[in-house]
């Protein structure tokens, strides 16, 4: 691994969200509405239901949480995609940058993009319903760390796919972290889904992240067990997604299909 | 006379189909060497396996005497590649898009670099302009001053001068054959425009359906085949 590679590739994506104001606005723009909107919904929901403790903050928190999960995610393949909308791919992979450095870098990038937009969401919350998720102190890193590292898994999958079926399998980088959300046990508990989906929820490692958050909102302490269950989980699938990247890889230069990409 | 690249029976199968058919060759430091034939010969299939992004389905690369396998890194930062089928970043300025490279290939002094290159392509007056608001004559040149960016040893083109109007094509074929005189540079192009091939190569590989059919000196090539010009010569080996 050569850093200086992995860096020059991040200032690739730095330049450009300093140049192009659509894009730096789309960063901000739906994690703000999500806010907005879900935000009063669960505001209005709560005045009149009056039976759900907490739940203004179970509702914020889970937004603010599964928008990082989600980012994460994007960071990684809608960084490939700008590569593949500017014809750029082939001038990368002409350079000494290896593919493990490639990967590295698209982590990087994503990490410094969820920042960004977390940040502006975690200061919305607290300005406008006074939910400070900074107060989960110490309890946020193992959450944040773990949806971080899953989205991380997700991204590079869908990247992967996008490499091998090109164009048409663009609509993953949008909508596959999507298709976890409803076995991620993001806005209820996963004791409300059906047993067959309880069962497909304890190899989701979001689902505890999002059982361990409501813990902690209700006062109690982050259950370590789901934590370190999530933490195994999402070991097994970063290294699964890493190795899914690379055979794929292979396969894209045996069929001659870098240079097709985006035809 | 040195060999920077040896080509021994290259073979790529898609599916069962042969694009390219046992092909051998060498180049040489400093030459200019011109590979064209119909649409798909297997010219590009052949340039993409010289750069490692083809996986060959048998035989043997050598580039500075060393086998890809094993030694990606060390030859990919003597070598380079442009081609009309590839662009840059268009939100990027052009300092900034070579700035990327500069820091991917790892060259020192970045700013002299970007600043002698886009002299040389007299791009200098669009420095700090987006790309996507170049003439396709002007990324063009953006591609090269981005493919010269770390001195290669050997450049693969692959239609350098497609989008090209007949002057600045001029102008960057005598950009190119300056910087093989002052650098010893090495280059293997594809291009369709027969004279254009006959004024740039020292030599030419002529590919049909996979295969190499003629290797030569563009006089030699004129000569065995009887006929006044490249564009004569092709038309005869493409009709049969
Ligand atoms: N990834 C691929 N999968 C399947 N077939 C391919 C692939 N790439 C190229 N081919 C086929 O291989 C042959 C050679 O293609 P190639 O692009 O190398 O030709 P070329 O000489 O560069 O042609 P052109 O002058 O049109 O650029 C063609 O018949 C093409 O259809
Ligand atoms: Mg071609």
């Amino acid at each position: 691994m050569n850093i200086s590679r992995i860096l020059a590739y991040t200032t690739r994506h730095l330049y450009l969200y300093r140049r192009s104001l659509p894009r730096l606005m789309e960063i901000f723009y739906w994690p703000v509405l999500d806010l907005v909107v879900w935000g009063f919904i669960s505001v209005y929901l709560s005045e009149y239901r009056g039976g759900l403790p907490a739940f203004v903050s179970f509702f914020l928190g889970a937004l603010i949480l599964w928008d990082v999960l989600f980012r994460s995610q994007q960071g990684i393949s809608v960084s490939f995609l700008e590569d593949m909308w500017s014809r750029n791919l082939l001038n990368i992979f002409v350079s000494p940058i290896t593919p493990s450095e490639y990967i590295a870098s698209l982590l990087v990038i994503s990490f410094i993009k969820l920042l960004f937009a977390s940040t502006v969401m975690v200061f919305l919350a607290w300005l406008l319903y006074s939910f400070n998720i900074l107060t989960f102190g110490f309890h946020l890193i193992p959450l944040v760390a773990n949806l971080i590292v899953m989205g991380w898994s997700v991204g590079i999958v869908t990247t992967a796919l996008i490499l091998r079926f090109g164009q048409e399998a663009e609509v993953l980088a949008w909508g596959i972290a999507f298709l976890f959300q409803p076995v991620s046990a993001v806005f209820y508990p996963v004791e409300v889904l059906p047993p067959f989906l309880q069962g497909i929820a304890m190899f989701i490692p979001s689902s505890h992240v999002f059982e361990g958050m409501r813990a902690v909102i209700s006062g109690g302490d982050l259950p370590v067990e789901k934590m370190v269950w999530a933490f195994g989980l999402n070991c097994m699938y970063i290294f699964i997604s890493v190795v899914f990247f690379f055979w794929i890889f292979r396969r894209v230069k045996e069929k001659g299909l870098l240079t097709k990409i985006g035809e | 006379m040195k060999t920077v690249l040896e080509v021994r029976n290259l073979t790529k199968y898609f599916n069962g189909f042969k694009a390219v058919d046992t092909i051998s060759f060498d180049m040489y430091s400093g030459e200019i060497l011109g590979l064209l034939g119909p649409n798909g010969a297997g010219k590009t299939t052949t340039l993409q396996m010289l750069l490692g992004l083809t996986t060959p389905s048998g035989g043997e690369i050598r580039i500075f005497g060393l086998p890809f396998e094993g030694h990606r890194e060390e030859i990919l930062h003597r070598v380079n590649f442009s081609s009309s089928y590839v662009a840059l970043p268009y939100s990027l300025t052009v300092r900034e898009n070579l700035m990327v490279f500069c820091r991917l290939y790892g060259v020192e002094k970045p700013e002299r670099k970007i600043d002698e290159l886009l002299d040389i392509f007299e791009i200098r007056n669009i420095k700090h302009i987006p790309a996507r608001r170049l003439s396709s004559g002007q990324l063009t040149r953006l591609c090269l001053a981005k493919a010269l960016l770390n001195d290669p040893d050997i450049l693969f083109l692959d239609e350098p001068t497609a989008s090209l109007d007949p002057d600045i094509a001029d102008k960057t074929r005598g950009l190119l054959r300056r910087i093989r005189e002052e650098r010893g540079l090495s280059i293997l192009y594809t291009s369709h425009n027969m004279k254009e091939m006959e004024e740039m190569s020292d030599r030419v590989i002529f590919m049909d359906r996979g295969r190499i059919i003629a290797m030569d000196k563009p006089e030699g090539i004129l000569r065995r085949y009887s006929g006044r010009s490249l564009e004569e010569v092709f038309l005869k080996i493409a009709r049969g």
